[in-house]
């Protein structure tokens, strides 16, 4: 599949951005979505429609490390830029804090929203190390839960954060190693 | 030996089996399936609520590049497909041949190789329409002279759809004419909307070599919906397999069947290839399952002491355009009359009428069992007022009236017979819990100094988890559920149930169940459901019954392989049936525990080394029709401060004591509890569908119809008590639903308390600032 609109090919753009790292490029008609690119061109299906109307923030993304609903931009405004979708955030196989805070407070139920809620929480503790409560909430506001009434989702968030810490104030694993581990 | 401990059984709260493919995005929703060759749909709908369809012209649409088929009403009339049957017994239009009579209601399909050919097709189509009056209320339908909506049936004369009762009327009318006082309630339960984030669709694949049709479909009932299409279709059910994949959340929305899955069925089988239909979010919350929209008045009978002596309640029911209510077939308005609740109220009489309106139709349960949510928000705002009425403190007044502990089972005035309760040791839990009377003495002092403050409780019983079938059918299809367990040789095990998860977590806690009952950790139990052709046939999940029910089954297929095993594993020690004993995951001989074998050894043999003449394999399939329902319980309080100034409700806390019987996976438990009292506070203060004179939808999509964010939405405090159920095989009663059951009277009763010095009886749902500052007004209140 290469693009959303066959048949109206003549009207192509040529979008090329990065996504989770790696270039990706593709020719879409200039009314194509980001979302629809992201879901239908990349085969990135991480990404979910929720509202269609930027309301519920199921379509979040990171556009340059900053969330944004992907619903309502167009492919061809993001060409040059650097996308992050939930199908980045793992290292192989493991998970990054977020995933493993979302799985240890049972921070989802049917997933629908997990991936929005888990970048906009990645973004957040970027500027912010340590957020409280309130900034979490805020900061999550954009986004719908309809399953798990949001509790599980900030403590997921906490965790993160703590892991976050954790790492930082640990030797890494190399210098335990040199320091005698063995 | 000591007793080798299985991860993973009853009461443990252990990570949930199915996260990781979410937290990778790789789940599988009906949106991320894309088949070879595959086409994609898109509806027209009526922008009229109530109109003639006088042509539908698609010549244009016809020609526009990618599309390959238009589909009309009449192209479907040539198939016998234009209408089709409800859940209800009544028939609901696939595609409109004769009128519209709701807005949004399907009037043609464009099918073309892209979503955006597709829409920009259907709005190339021209549609003449002869605007006809709309009917948007009950008593709009009932006025003499109302159009009739339904010229479509034979005998239909006007807009009445049904009428209903239950309990006894003299006895009733009896207490009445001797109550002390009588305390009237009048409210209306508008219509909300379940809105999953994930909206509906499906993509329908027939083969049109094999005549096979696949149907990918977000249904929480995949089997009912196969009888159904079968039975519509004329296909044969063998030739239909329908699939539920990963499901962004249900609420009942996902339980019916809508015109698109029949459209994209029947243009797949023309065209011969598959068809994708994605709903959204407009034509979500505009065409598909609602709930709610019930006017009801409720009447309390009461003597001098403050005891009920009687209840009757008349309801008025809209049901949009199509009666397409997803519920038992032999109750008309649901479970509704469980609206008695929590009293031991001696008799009462309930009365409904259902009426045709130009609305959307398919009233669903929203997170509720059947109706349960209405009856229980009646008769806890009822309770509420009453109390306040008679000036007795709201928690001592639902004491003295509750159902005591040693009525159970109780038969209650309406014919239900309770399994089991101790709603006065809830109560207290959930009173202690606030710190109550300190909570009263502090509302009290601050209302002196001029604050609106207040409290609300509601103690909700919920009925939940049917059958039993004889009782509780859909279209004649028993309310029963199912499990299959296949153990492999190596001891790890595939379960298989007729439910479907949306959320659930059914892939941790039916495998927590088989790590309970037959000792195989619950990550070596793989969890599956909503494939047809794999899955034994069951009533879906919705109204809390898959742990009641599939549950229920899991139990009782572990157990028949359990004795399987005691055979097998008397053969392995040459021991006697009798003389072995079970721990959870082994048998040992009795006095020797030294001398066992474990279940994966006894699996294995059940491949290897069978006693003589024994069937090989270890699997079974249980089919559970439960007994009775389960009665989940519980008291919810909730403290709320007003702004005088801006009629804006803060709600301060939230305190929830729910007793569902035994808890499987607290962890689940809870996040369903957080998520339904969630849902609770947007149906109290924020959740509306409404509509104009016209029948023009409000609420069409998320800026009109507002959901809690995690801004506005409280936190709650989590109490609990345990009363199993004792006919369900592990006690447990079913959860997922008592909160969103249960806490809008909370909320509401919380506003109602606070506005009760200043004489304010009612506000409707949602309790928006504007009409809490119109009734501070009206009782001469400013800032």
């Amino acid at each position: 599949m290469n693009s959303v609109s066959p048949n109206l090919d003549a009207l192509a753009r040529h979008v090329s951005l990065k996504v989770n790292g790696a270039e990706r490029s593709a020719d879409v008609e200039p009314r194509v979505l980001l979302v629809d690119f992201i879901r239908t061109n990349l085969r990135l299906t991480g990404t979910h429609i929720g509202c269609d109307t930027s309301s519920c923030g199921a379509c979040t993304v990171l556009v340059d490390g900053t969330p944004m609903k992907s619903c309502t931009l167009l492919a061809v405004q993001v060409s040059g830029r650097s996308i992050s979708t939930v199908e980045g955030l793992a290292a192989g196989a493991a998970m990054s804090p977020m995933q493993t805070g979302f799985h240890e407070e049972h921070g989802l139920q049917c997933g629908f929203c997990t991936p929005g809620m888990m970048l906009v929480g990645t973004a957040l503790l970027e500027h912010n190390p340590n957020p409280t409560e309130e900034q979490i909430r805020w900061a999550i506001s954009g986004n719908i839960c309809r399953c798990t009434g949001y509790m599980n989702i900030v403590k997921a968030i906490q965790h993160a954060a703590a892991i976050k810490a954790e790492a930082v104030k640990a030797p890494k694993p190399e210098a335990v190693a040199a320091g005698g581990g063995q | 030996m000591a007793a080798t401990h299985v991860h993973g059984g009853i009461g443990e709260s252990i990570k949930r089996k199915e996260d990781s493919r979410f937290l990778h995005g790789k789940g599988n929703y009906i949106d991320d399936l894309a088949l070879p060759g595959m086409l994609h749909m898109s509806i027209l709908r009526s922008p009229h609520a109530h109109a003639r369809l006088k042509s539908v012209d698609t010549s244009a649409a016809s020609g526009m590049p990618g599309v390959i088929a238009v589909v009309t009403g009449e192209l479907m009339a040539q198939h016998k497909l234009a209408w089709m049957p409800t859940l209800s017994n009544d028939t609901q239009a696939v595609l409109a041949t004769d009128k519209v009579r709701f807005q949004g209601q399907e009037v043609a399909a464009v099918i073309a190789e892209t979503r955006y050919q597709a829409e920009d097709a259907r709005d190339a189509i021209v549609v003449d329409y002869e605007v006809l009056t709309a009917v948007t209320s009950p008593e709009g339908a009932k006025t003499a002279g109302a159009p009739l909506i339904r010229d479509d049936k034979e005998n239909q004369k006007d807009n009445h759809i049904y009428h209903w009762e239950s309990g006894d009327q003299g006895t009733t009318r009896a207490a009445f004419a001797k109550a002390d006082k009588v305390v009237r309630l009048h409210t209306f339960y508008p219509r909300c909307h379940p809105a999953p984030l994930e909206t509906c669709g499906c993509v329908a694949d027939v083969n049109g070599v094999t005549g096979k049709a696949t149907i990918y479909m977000t249904s929480q009932a995949p089997h009912a919906i196969r009888t159904v299409f079968a039975l519509v279709t004329g296909l044969p059910e063998q030739n239909i397999r329908v699939i539920s994949p990963d499901i962004g959340g249900g609420f009942g929305n996902k339980v019916p069947v809508y015109p698109g899955y029949v459209v994209a069925t029947a243009a797949s089988l023309l065209i011969g290839r598959p068809v994708k239909w994605i709903e959204d979010r407009t034509e979500n919350l505009i065409s598909t399952g609602y709930a709610r929209d019930f006017h009801m008045t409720g009447d309390l009978a009461l003597d001098k002491d403050g005891k009920i002596t009687a209840l009757r309640v008349h309801l008025d029911s809209d049901n949009g355009a199509f009666f397409a209510d997803a519920q038992p077939s032999k109750f008309k308005a649901g479970l509704f009359h469980i609206v008695t609740g929590s009293y031991d109220i001696p008799t009462a009489h309930i009365t409904a009428d259902g009426y045709y309106t130009n609305k959307a139709p398919g009233g669903v349960a929203y997170r509720c069992s059947f109706r349960v949510t209405e009856a229980s928000y009646l008769i806890e705002r009822l309770i509420t007022n009453a109390a306040i009425e008679i000036g007795m403190d709201q928690a001592e007044f639902r004491k003295k009236n509750f159902i005591r502990k040693d009525q159970f089972p109780y038969h209650s005035a309406t014919g239900w017979v309770y399994d089991s309760g101790d709603y006065h040791k809830a109560m207290d839990v959930a009173l202690d819990q606030l710190g109550y009377d300190e909570l009263r003495k502090d509302v009290e002092k601050r209302r002196k100094q001029g604050e609106v403050t207040g409290i609300g409780i509601a103690s909700f019983t919920e009925v939940v988890g049917a059958g039993h079938g004889a009782d509780f059918d859909i279209l004649g299809l028993r309310m029963f559920d199912s499990a299959e367990l296949r153990v492999h040789p190596t001891g790890k095990a595939m379960l298989r149930m007729g439910t479907k998860s949306q959320g659930q977590g059914h892939e941790t806690t039916f495998a927590q169940i088989v790590a309970e009952e037959l000792g195989i950790p619950a990550a070596d139990v793989a969890v599956e459901e909503g494939d047809t052709d794999t899955a034994p046939y069951g009533l879906g999940t919705y109204a809390s019954r898959s742990t009641p029910v599939a549950g229920a089954a899991t139990a009782m297929v572990s157990r028949k392989l359990r004795e399987k095993g005691r055979k097998i594993a008397a053969h392995l020690l040459e021991a006697a049936e009798e003389d072995l004993e079970w721990e959870r995951g082994r048998f040992f001989v009795k006095g020797s525990p030294d001398k066992g074998k474990t279940i994966q050894e006894i699996a294995f043999a059940a491949y290897t080394n069978l006693p003589e003449g024994m069937e090989a394999g270890l699997e079974g399939v249980h089919y559970y029709d439960p007994p009775n329902m389960t009665y989940p319980f519980g008291t919810y309080a909730v403290v709320v401060d007003v702004d005088k100034g801006t009629g804006q409700v803060k709600v301060k806390r939230v305190v929830a004591v729910d007793d569902c019987g035994v808890r499987i996976n607290p962890m689940i438990v809870e996040g369903q509890i957080h998520g339904g009292l969630t849902e609770g506070f947007g149906i109290a203060f924020m959740e509306l569908i409404t509509f104009d004179a016209e029948g023009n939808c409000i609420g069409s999509n998320f800026m009109d119809y507002l959901l809690p964010t995690a801004w506005e939405s409280p936190k709650f405090e989590l109490g609990e008590t345990v009363t199993p159920s004792p006919h369900h095989p592990l006690g447990a009663k079913g959860v997922g639903e008592s909160p969103t059951v249960g806490s809008p009277a909370a909320y509401v009763n919380a506003v109602i308390d606070a506005l009760s010095p200043y004489g304010v009886k009612n506000i409707d749902m949602p309790v928006t600032p504007d009409k809490v500052w119109a009734a501070l007004r009206a009782a001469g209140v400013s800032e």
